[in-house]
């Protein structure tokens, strides 16, 4: 597939790798870290299944336990690069880099409502970015919706930058290497 | 009900008209195709007609075949303003390698300007 998005001239970083951990602002710990079929699949499930809804964006999550599978199939299938967050056994946010091309991916983060705003998104997206550089993803790319101002400001923080502002989803992509 | 799907050779326009055309089937509706020239696909008009008429021969359906020439978007709005159609329908987007929709650009201008009621095929 050819990529015909702009990107920023100068790679974005450097990022942590996995795993990393925070105390988020209501005093969780919280550990990131790769994403593993066996240990997470069932936990990672759960946060979607009790996803709320409202804070879909563009189709996704979808809802439904026999659409979430299907999907989570595909995002974490072979040549992805996922991590998750969690706390206590819990999977409380999840982040995903999947290839459309050798070393280009698109990226999405989403975070179960009761820990949105409490600086795990920040530390989870800059770990993924950390992972993707390492599997050798050099340029990632993504869509928000264009009122979706706290992800956009998320974004730009880490080192984003909007690359196609003219339709109803703001793109925005970043340079690895 | 008279109909009128625009058409412009991506993949989401082929399934719309492949439903628009089953479903016409059954009601009887009034169904008539008009290929635009969507600056995405830089589809061939003449290919797209073969393929309109292989899926209406198909169904074993009639349809008018029209071509708008120039912008997509308002050249559609304006035939179905203009010639008292009840609905539009188009293309729901493409789908992202994450599973994301992406509207397409010319259900964007048609949704924000149409006065005629749109459908758009997922």
């Amino acid at each position: 597939m050819t990529d015909d998005r702009a990107y920023p001239d100068e790679p974005a970083g450097p990022f942590p790798e996995p795993p990393t951990t925070l105390t988020d602002r209501e005093e969780r710990p919280i550990t990131v870290r790769r994403y593993d079929e066996t240990l997470d699949r069932e936990a990672l499930e759960a946060m979607y299944n009790a996803f709320d809804p409202a804070d879909r964006a563009q189709g996704i999550p979808p809802t439904g336990e026999k659409r979430i599978a299907d999907w989570l199939d595909t995002i974490t299938g072979e040549e992805t690069v996922n991590v998750v967050a969690n706390h206590d056994n819990a999977v409380v946010g999840h982040a995903t880099l999947v290839p459309d091309g050798e070393v280009t991916a698109e990226l999405a983060i989403f975070v179960l409502q009761d820990y949105q705003g409490a600086g795990i998104g920040t530390t989870l997206l800059e770990t993924l970015l950390g992972a993707g550089k390492k599997t050798g993803i050099e340029r990632v790319w993504l869509t928000v919706e264009r009122w979706n101002d706290p992800a956009i400001s998320l974004y730009e923080k880490v080192g984003f930058a909007p690359s196609d502002t003219e339709s109803f989803e703001h793109e925005m992509t970043i340079k690895l290497a | 009900m008279k109909l009128l799907l625009g058409i412009g050779g991506s993949d989401d326009s082929m399934r719309a008209l492949e439903r628009a055309v089953d479903r016409a089937v059954e009601t009887g509706d009034d169904l008539t195709v008009a290929i635009l020239r969507n600056p995405a696909t830089n589809a061939d008009p003449a290919e797209i007609e073969d393929r309109v008429r292989a899926v209406l021969d198909d169904a074993g359906m009639e349809a008018t075949i029209r071509h708008l020439e120039g912008d997509p978007g308002s050249r559609l709005v304006e035939l179905a303003e203009g010639e008292g159609f009840d609905r539009i329908v188009l293309g729901g987007g493409e789908t992202s390698p994450m599973g994301k929709i992406k509207l397409g650009s010319i259900a964007e201008f048609v949704l924000l300007n149409s006065h005629v009621s749109v459908t758009l095929v997922r």
